[in-house]
């Protein structure tokens, strides 16, 4: 696969999340929201393959670069009160970018000393650097601290949310599928082999771990731009490694798979609430059927994860591993 | 030690290296040269410190004391990964490819040593890039008809049998384009037949790529068929070195191999 027609592939579905963005406000609001949150999902999931799955390095710290990216790009969309619809286009862009960008940087600061650190000790790590983002934005006045931040403009639209998703998939994947990113996997199959075999391992990891911070950077400022309300708790290790999950459930390494998965599982407790149907009103909860769901439904959520983990360890969507390692 | 004088064109010059772990010795004034298109053989028992002398060369480990030179410069303190681009590419004593790429990815992965472009291409897709691309692939299977692994071009490495994950793993090598190969054991694990096919091949890359080989090796009788040097380690101290006659009968390599 060389993807002779990459740039065609993302110019395509540019304008198809431009046309489908245009004819939005047909759209139900709450699928609309549902929609954008499955978008940044895939974002964060396909960034954090690029470090966990292709390159090998198991990093819990996803969620930190997200709340770099989401406060980052609130902060400057608050600067600024409405303007034009270009404009406002602009200026997110812009935000989004600069979002990304810092975390892009946090990223080669925390990654510069943990990724020589392997497998348990760099999740360690990891995990404790996104923790400590967190609590620095739980004790920062100017952005809300523990009470939080409102985002004013709700700027995060279909374009913005699937375009952005197109670019990270195409930067993945073109990254990947070339001389230069095999590179990435061999450091996952064999470090010292790679390192022999003249690959600056040490520059890998640390541009795999870049590369994903920005993306997760940027999946955090739409994340801001439509909720439109910031919690530093919104950001903590539960959030990453509900992003871990979605790249296990997927296939490590496996990009489509892990698409699905941030499908699915974004779908999923979504999709419990629509069972539940009246979970907010306990009076009728009791007297609907399927009531009891509404209290239960995280406990069959994590039900279901074990299942699909014992039943499909290599990934729910992984076939192609599977036939490999049955071959002689 | 006439042998070491007759040495021409050097290539790799080992000199007076030492290296301790803790208080053990493992490598001590040794001292080792290689020259131009020449098949060394660095041999002796369990332990006897081959392995070290491997990773001594190949920036794995530091020397202590000493100097290695490769091409006229040092190579100590060097990365091994910069190392390997300098021109010096091995194997391992228990196999490491990159498992579960392909044979094809396997070799293709060790050409980003002799790319032009680098990640900007990848991500622009131009016609610079789709060209490199296709001139690899096309070095790529040159190599692997070379050794006869063209049909296992998209089978993962890990499902090979054992005999084709050592060719394959010194086809990887030799991608590198290197000027000295480190076979590390390669016979390890192999039957008598599989030991003469071994020999005819290493034998092929030295007189095909014209590159110096250095073989360290357990097995003797391996050894004394291909080389035209064999230098001899015990406890970390060079022994003996000279042709495969003279070696043989030397009384310090029998006490060495068989005891006292």
């Amino acid at each position: 696969m060389r993807f002779r027609h990459a740039k065609l592939v993302l110019l395509a579905a540019l304008g198809l999340s431009l046309l489908v963005s245009l004819a939005a406000d047909r759209i139900d609001p709450y699928v609309l929201f549902v929609l954008y949150n499955i978008g940044i999902y895939i974002i964060l999931a396909v960034s954090l393959n690029l470090i966990n799955g292709y390159t090998g390095q198991f990093s819990l710290g996803h969620a930190g670069f997200m709340a770099v990216g989401g406060y980052t790009a609130a902060v400057i969309t608050n600067q600024f009160g409405a303007l034009n619809p270009f404009a406002s286009g602009v200026l997110f862009f812009g935000a989004l970018l600069a979002g990304g960008l810092l975390a892009a940087v946090v990223g080669l600061l925390v990654g510069l000393p943990t990724l020589r650190l392997k497998g348990d000790y760099l999740a360690i790590v990891t995990l404790g650097f996104g923790e400590i983002i967190r609590v620095i934005f739980q004790n920062m006045d100017l952005v809300g601290g523990a009470r939080g931040l409102s985002v004013m403009h709700g700027y995060t639209n279909f374009f913005w949310t699937y375009g952005m998703v197109a670019v990270t998939v195409y930067v993945v994947l073109t990254l990947v599928h070339s001389t230069y990113g095999r590179g990435f996997i061999a450091v996952r199959d064999d470090e010292i082999a790679a390192e022999a075999m003249g690959i600056n391992t040490t520059k890998y990891k640390v541009t795999a771990f870049v590369v994903g911070a920005f993306f997760a950077g940027i999946a955090g400022g739409l994340y801001a731009h439509s909720t439109q309300f910031l919690t530093p708790g919104g950001f903590n290790f539960m959030q990453s490694i509900a992003i871990v999950v979605m790249v296990i459930l997927g296939g490590m390494g496996n990009t489509p798979g892990v698409i699905l998965a941030a499908i699915l599982l974004t779908l999923l407790p979504e999709g419990l609430r629509w069972v539940a149907g009246v979970e907010h009103l306990p009076g009728i909860a009791k007297m609907h059927p399927l009531g009891w769901i509404g209290d239960t439904r995280m406990i069959i959520y994590s039900l279901l994860l074990i299942v699909l983990m014992l039943t499909r360890p290599q990934g729910l969507f992984t076939w192609r591993r599977k036939i490999a390692e049955a071959a002689p | 030690m006439t042998a070491v004088e007759q040495v021409q064109n050097v290539l790799l010059k080992v000199e007076k290296v030492t290296i301790r772990f803790g208080g053990l010795t493992a490598v001590s004034n040794l001292d080792l040269q290689i020259g131009g298109n020449e098949l060394v053989g660095l041999i002796g028992p369990n332990g006897a410190g081959k392995t070290t002398v491997f990773n001594l060369i190949t920036g794995v480990y530091q020397p202590a004391e000493g100097e290695i030179l490769f091409d006229g410069r040092s190579v100590v303190g060097s990365k091994p990964y910069r190392i390997t681009a300098r021109g010096i590419a091995r194997t391992f004593q228990n196999i490491r490819l990159f498992s579960s790429l392909t044979v094809f990815d396997n070799v293709r992965t060790v050409f980003h040593l002799h790319l032009r472009g680098d990640i900007r291409h990848a991500l622009w897709r131009g016609r610079a890039f789709h060209d490199e691309e296709e001139s690899i692939a096309g070095r790529v299977m040159e190599l692997l008809e070379i050794f006869h692994l063209e049909k296992l071009r998209d089978a993962p490495a890990k499902s090979l049998s054992y005999g084709d994950q050592r060719r394959l793993e010194i086809v990887r090598a030799l991608a590198a384009q290197p000027k000295l190969l480190l076979l590390d054991e390669p016979a390890a694990g192999m039957n008598a037949n599989e030991k003469t096919d071994l020999m005819r091949l290493i034998q092929f890359i030295k007189d095909r790529f014209k590159i110096s080989v250095l073989l360290v090796e357990h097995d003797m009788q391996v050894v004394m068929g291909i080389c035209e040097r064999i230098v001899v380690l015990d406890y970390g101290v060079k022994i003996a070195e000279g042709k495969p006659d003279e070696v043989r009968r030397d009384p310090k390599v029998i006490q060495a191999y068989l005891g006292d």
